[in-house]
């Protein structure tokens, strides 16, 4: 009988979202992150901790507990 | 510099060249207040600008996934954004969000820079203006600086770095017009990179007057925006501009107290 790997449950980890206390599981890159959040492919850009996450590094950047993140885009202004 | 054409600039004698790039339109807009993203669309390719203001805010998160994206309607392909620091009452707040929108913009590095001094005037705060100025600088960015209408300011602006200076010619939204005409030509006399009158304007003849001042150009919003019909004020102002471009160039008349007849007076025969 084929033995399964069984996952253990996931760890829950709080992170600041645009300004709102959210939960998701921990060992969450950037892209998985924006997945979760039905923004993949958006015109948007990534700030964690003040510091800006450049396009190119979201699958390899891993969000930490207790991240402040901003998520933003261009609107109307002038 | 090297100077590079605008993809959409027509040939023409007396462009506008900001950071070495060339523009066929002096007048440049906002998109903010509109009543909705066609009206939008529809008033800034009336006003037949080239370089168009956008905000940075925080995305909503979980709602309205699909809501239209002001890119979808001034394409960055098209139009040359010009991100703003509106909102921004901090050198800090206004740094972090150039740095947001340069990387939104994929590198692009023209961002138009406003540090607030308080909400009832939104009068710049100068000292916090200046010091945002010089870390963005430093940071590479290229400054369109929003600023009052000092010409010691405006100065000071230009020798850090700036490469337009924009002072306002009247509160932003206040459609009062311009309030200080002989600061905005000592401003323009005294500088060296080009002078555009950024908020204030309320009607067509406040953007011609702006440039018969001699004034590089105009960014205006509200004006355009909050008018009865939106679309017709932009073509309103896209002439006003030209017109008041023109007789810059043209040079008027001096000023006389006495009348100057238009018609000979020889021969006449009464």
């Amino acid at each position: 009988m084929p033995r399964y790997y069984v996952a253990p449950p996931r760890k829950i980890m709080h992170i600041i979202l645009n300004g709102d206390p959210r939960e998701f599981p921990d060992s969450l890159s950037a892209s998985q992150l924006l997945q979760d959040l039905g923004l993949t492919g958006k015109r948007l850009a990534l700030e964690i901790n003040r510091e800006i996450v450049p396009r190119s590094t979201f699958d390899s950047h891993i969000i930490q507990p207790g991240d402040l993140i901003e998520i933003v885009h261009a609107i109307g202004g002038g | 510099m090297s100077t590079v054409m605008h993809p959409s600039a027509a040939v023409s004698g007396d462009p506008l060249i900001i950071a070495g790039v060339e523009y066929h339109s002096r007048l440049l807009v906002g998109t903010g207040k509109y009543k909705d993203m066609e009206e939008t669309r529809a008033a800034t390719e009336a006003s037949g600008a080239e370089i168009v203001t956008v905000a940075i805010r925080r995305t909503n998160i979980g709602q309205n996934a699909d809501e239209p994206n002001l890119l979808d309607v001034i394409s960055p392909q098209q139009y040359t954004l010009l991100p703003n620091t509106a909102g921004c009452y901090t050198a800090e707040d206004a740094i972090r969000t150039c740095r947001l929108a340069r990387e939104l913009l994929d590198g692009h590095d023209l961002v138009k820079l406003e540090v607030l001094g308080d909400e009832k005037t939104l009068f710049p705060d100068i000292m916090q203006t200046l010091q945002a100025t010089e870390v963005l600088v430093r940071d590479g960015f290229k400054i369109m600086v929003y600023t009052n209408d000092d010409p010691i300011v405006a100065k000071r602006f230009e020798e850090l770095g700036c490469v337009a200076v924009m002072p306002l010619a009247a509160p932003i939204g206040s459609g009062l017009g311009i309030r200080n005409p002989y600061n905005i030509m000592t401003i323009v006399e005294n500088a060296t990179v080009p002078i555009l009158v950024d908020a204030g304007v309320g009607t067509a003849s406040d953007a011609a007057l702006a440039m018969e001042l001699g004034c590089d150009g105009v960014l205006m919003n509200t004006a355009i925006a909050g008018a009865r019909d939106p679309v017709l004020m932009a073509s309103a102002m896209k002439k006003g501009i030209e017109a008041g471009r023109e007789a810059y160039r043209a040079g008027r008349i001096p000023r006389k107290r006495f009348a100057s007849a238009s018609s000979p007076i020889d021969g006449t025969f009464f």
